[in-house]
C-alpha cells in the first residue's frame, strides 16, 4: 500500500490540475472568478453579474465538454488496462477486438444515410458491440489449443474486415457533404459535445467501470497463464467474457461521442503500471484518473491552441508515438 | 475552320497525336494546353460533378452521363429525361471511379471537367487523354470566370452563339449585385458564419470554395483571418465570433439550433437570422462548386442584405431554372426549394 498512495494521489493530482486548466481556458474569455462566479449563483440561486453568453459557455459548452473529455479518457485508459492485462500483452489497445472499426462503421453509415447526430451515436456504439460480439463468437467457435491468440487474430481479420467496409461507404459518400464529415469524424473530437451527451456517454462508462472494478482481484489472476489461473480454481472463460463485455461497453461509448482516439487506451495503463504496479485494484482507478486527465489536457489544447480545432486523433498520436518507441525499446525488460 | 499552323504545332507537341486531327479546330483551355477538337462535338463526358452541372446547363442532349444518378427529389427540379441518363462515375476530383474502358466504349468526343487548376489536375488530364485518344479540356470553375466557363465550352462544342446568353445572364446577375453591393458602407456588411455538419461546427476558412460566393459578396466571414480548406471549430470560438447572420446547408442543425442552449447566446440565434439554404436539385451555396451557385448568389445576396434587394426570389427563381435546368418549376416547387427541401 505504501506504493499505491502517492502514485493514486499523483494520479488526482493529475486530473483536477487539469480540471482548473481545462475550466478556465479556451477561446471565450472566461476566467477563474467568473467561473466561480457562475458556481456560486448555481448553487445558491442568486443571480450574478457575469454576462449570459459566459454562463451560457460555463453550463453548455466548455462544462459538458470538460466533462466528456474526462470520461472518454478514463474510459479508454480502463478499457486498454483491462485488455493488456486479459491478453497478458504490453502492446494491446481497446480497439483490439474490433470495437472502434465497429463503431466507426456504425458512424460514417449514420452520415451515409444522413441521420441525426443522436443516431449517429447510436449506431457507432452498437456498431462497436456487435464487431466485439461477432469476433468473441467466431473466435470462440474456432477450436484451438491457444483460445486467446485466435481470438486477437480474429480481431485483427474482422477489424480489417470492417476498415474496408469504412472504405466502401467513404467511396460510396457524396464527395461534398458526407465525405469531410466522415473525415472529420474518423479523426476523433470532442468540439460537438454538448450536455445532452453525458448521460448516454456517462450511463455505459459507468456501467463498465464498475463491473471492471468489481472484477479487479479475478482479473489479477486472470493475468496469470491460463493453467494456472485454472489450478487457482478460477473459470476464466466467463471471466474473460465479462471483462470483454465491460470493456467493450465503455470503449464503444466513448468511441460513440468523440469518434476514434487512439493512443489513450495504449499509453495511459503504462503510466499508471509504473506509478502504483500491476496489481489491478490499485491500477484501475489510477488509469481512470490519469486517463480522464491526460485526455483532458490534450482536448483543452486541441480547444484553445487556434480558432480551429485540432482533430484529437492527431495529437494523441504526435505524444503517443514517441512513448510508443520507447515502451517498445524497453518491454523485453518489464514484461515476460 | 481557321486552322493556324503555329497553334497546330504547339497542340501536336504539348498533346498526343489524335485520330482525328485531320479535320479539327484547337482551343487553349484553362491549363495553357492546346487540345485538338474534333468537327462534330455531340458526345461529350463529364469527368465530375460541376462539369456535369455546366453541361447539363448549356446542352443536355450533349451529356453522356451523370457522375452520380441524381436522386428523385433532384430529378423533380431538372427537364425531362435528366434522370435517364446512365451514372458515369467521376474521373477526377476526390476518388476516380470511372474505369478508362467504360469511358471509351461511351465514345466520347470530349472529356470535359471543370475545377481547380494545379499541377495534379494538370497531369491528370493530359494522362487520361494520351491514354484514351479523346481530347480533355480542363476550365476553371472559379465563381467569378462562370461567363467565361460557358464562352469556353461554346467554343469547345462549336456552339458560341448559345454560350454567349449564358455569359450574358451570368455578367448582367454578376454586374447587377455586385453594382449594388459596392455601394454598401464596410460597417453595414454583416458577419457571416458559414455552418455546416450535423451540430454546425465544421465550416469553410476563408478563402475556401465553401465561402467564395459569401466573400464574393462582399460579407465578413468571420473565418477570414485563417485561410485554408474546411475545418472543424469549436462551439466556444462560434461564441467568441458572434456572427451576425448563420447561413447552413444542414436541415437537421437549421431545425434544431433554435432551441439549442450553447447556440442561445448568439447574436443569429437571437435575432432570427439563420438560414437554411435551398438546394434543390443542386446546393446553392456552395457545393457542387458549378453554376447552380449563380442563383444562390441572389439568395444569398436578399438575405445578407435584404434592404437592398427587393427583387421578388419566387420569379427569379423560376427564370433561372428554365433557363439553365430546362422545366418550368410550379410554385409549389418553388416554394419547396426555397424552404431548402431536399
Amino acid at each position: 500500500m505504501a506504493r499505491s498512495a502517492p502514485g493514486l494521489l499523483i494520479a488526482l493530482a493529475v486530473l483536477v490540475v487539469a480540471l482548473l486548466l481545462a475550466l478556465t481556458l479556451g477561446r471565450y474569455p472566461v476566467g477563474l472568478g467568473d467561473l466561480l462566479k457562475v458556481i456560486e449563483a448555481k448553487t445558491t440561486g442568486h443571480p450574478s453579474d457575469v454576462p449570459a453568453a459566459a454562463v451560457s459557455v460555463i453550463w453548455q459548452v466548455r462544462g459538458p465538454r470538460v466533462l466528456a473529455a474526462v470520461l472518454v479518457g478514463a474510459a479508454l485508459a480502463i478499457a486498454g488496462t483491462a485488455f493488456q492485462g486479459l491478453f497478458r500483452n504490453p502492446l494491446v489497445s481497446p480497439d483490439l477486438l474490433g470495437a472502434s472499426s465497429g463503431a466507426a462503421l456504425g458512424a460514417v453509415l449514420g452520415i451515409y444515410f444522413s441521420l441525426g447526430v443522436f443516431a449517429i451515436q447510436a449506431f457507432a456504439f452498437f456498431g462497436g458491440l456487435v464487431a466485439v460480439a461477432a469476433v468473441y463468437l467466431i473466435g470462440s467457435a474456432v477450436r484451438a489449443r491457444d483460445p486467446i491468440l485466435v481470438l486477437v487474430l480474429t480481431g485483427v481479420v474482422i477489424g480489417a474486415l470492417l476498415g474496408a467496409g469504412v472504405g466502401l461507404v467513404k467511396y460510396a459518400a457524396d464527395p461534398y457533404n458526407q465525405l469531410p464529415a466522415m473525415t472529420f469524424w474518423l479523426l476523433g473530437s470532442l468540439a460537438a459535445t454538448s450536455a445532452a451527451d453525458l448521460v448516454p456517454l456517462f450511463a455505459p462508462v459507468a456501467f463498465g467501470g464498475l463491473i471492471l472494478v468489481a472484477l479487479r482481484w479475478r482479473m489479477n489472476v486472470l493475468s496469470l497463464p491460463d493453467e494456472e489461473a485454472r489450478a487457482l480454481g478460477l473459470p476464466t472463460g466467463p471471466l474473460r467474457i465479462a471483462v470483454i463485455a465491460a470493456a467493450t461497453l465503455v470503449t464503444s461509448a466513448s468511441v460513440a461521442t468523440a469518434g476514434i482516439i487512439g493512443w489513450v487506451g495504449l499509453v495511459v495503463p503504462h503510466i499508471a503500471r509504473t506509478l502504483v504496479g500491476p496489481d489491478f485494484a490499485r491500477l484501475i482507478p489510477t488509469a481512470a484518473l490519469l486517463g480522464g486527465g491526460f485526455l483532458l489536457v490534450i482536448d483543452t489544447l486541441a480547444r484553445t491552441v487556434g480558432a480551429i480545432e485540432i482533430p484529437l486523433g492527431i495529437l494523441t498520436a504526435v505524444i503517443g508515438t514517441p512513448f510508443f518507441v520507447w515502451l517498445l525499446a524497453g518491454v523485453s525488460k518489464t514484461w515476460s | 475552320m481557321n486552322i493556324d499552323r503555329r497553334r497546330l504545332l504547339t497542340g501536336l507537341s504539348t498533346t498526343v497525336l489524335m485520330p482525328r486531327l485531320a479535320c479539327a479546330a484547337t482551343v487553349t483551355d484553362a491549363t495553357s494546353r492546346v487540345i485538338t477538337i474534333p468537327d462534330k462535338v455531340e458526345r461529350i463526358f463529364a469527368a465530375g460533378p460541376p462539369a456535369a452541372i455546366l453541361l447539363y446547363t448549356f446542352a443536355p442532349e450533349l451529356l453522356l452521363g451523370w457522375t452520380r444518378s441524381p436522386e428523385p427529389a433532384q430529378c423533380a427540379f431538372l427537364g425531362a429525361g435528366a434522370c435517364d441518363k446512365p451514372e458515369v462515375g467521376r474521373l477526377t476530383g476526390r476518388g476516380n471511379t470511372t474505369n478508362l474502358e467504360v469511358l471509351l466504349q461511351l465514345k466520347p468526343d470530349l472529356i470535359l471537367d471543370v475545377g481547380t487548376i494545379n499541377d495534379t489536375y494538370v497531369s491528370l488530364a493530359s494522362r487520361v487523354q494520351e491514354q484514351t485518344g479523346v481530347p480533355y479540356a480542363l476550365l476553371d470553375g472559379r465563381f467569378d470566370a462562370v461567363a467565361s466557363l460557358y464562352r469556353k465550352l461554346g467554343e469547345l462544342t462549336h456552339r458560341s452563339d448559345q454560350a454567349d446568353a449564358f455569359a450574358h445572364y451570368a455578367e448582367d446577375t454578376i454586374a447587377k449585385i455586385k453594382g449594388r453591393i459596392d455601394k454598401i458602407p464596410d460597417p453595414q456588411r454583416p458577419r457571416v458564419y458559414y455552418a455546416r455538419g450535423p451540430r454546425g461546427l465544421e465550416t469553410g476558412l476563408g478563402g475556401s470554395i465553401n465561402v467564395e460566393t459569401i466573400e464574393f459578396l462582399g460579407a465578413h466571414n468571420v473565418t477570414a483571418e485563417r485561410q485554408g480548406g474546411m475545418a472543424t471549430v469549436s462551439m466556444e470560438q462560434v461564441l467568441v465570433w458572434n456572427p451576425d447572420i448563420v447561413i447552413t446547408i444542414e436541415p437537421s442543425f437549421a431545425a434544431g439550433v433554435k432551441t439549442d442552449a450553447a447556440w442561445a447566446p448568439v447574436k443569429a440565434v437571437q435575432t432570427g437570422r439563420v438560414y437554411l439554404s435551398p438546394r434543390l436539385p443542386f446546393g446553392w451555396v456552395d457545393f457542387p462548386p458549378s453554376v447552380n451557385r449563380l442563383i444562390g448568389l441572389w439568395w444569398l445576396a436578399k438575405t445578407l442584405y435584404p434592404d437592398q434587394f427587393p427583387e421578388d426570389l419566387r420569379s427569379l427563381t423560376r427564370d433561372f431554372y428554365q433557363r439553365f435546368y430546362h422545366l418550368t418549376p410550379t410554385d409549389a416547387q418553388i416554394d419547396n426549394v426555397l424552404g431548402g427541401q431536399g
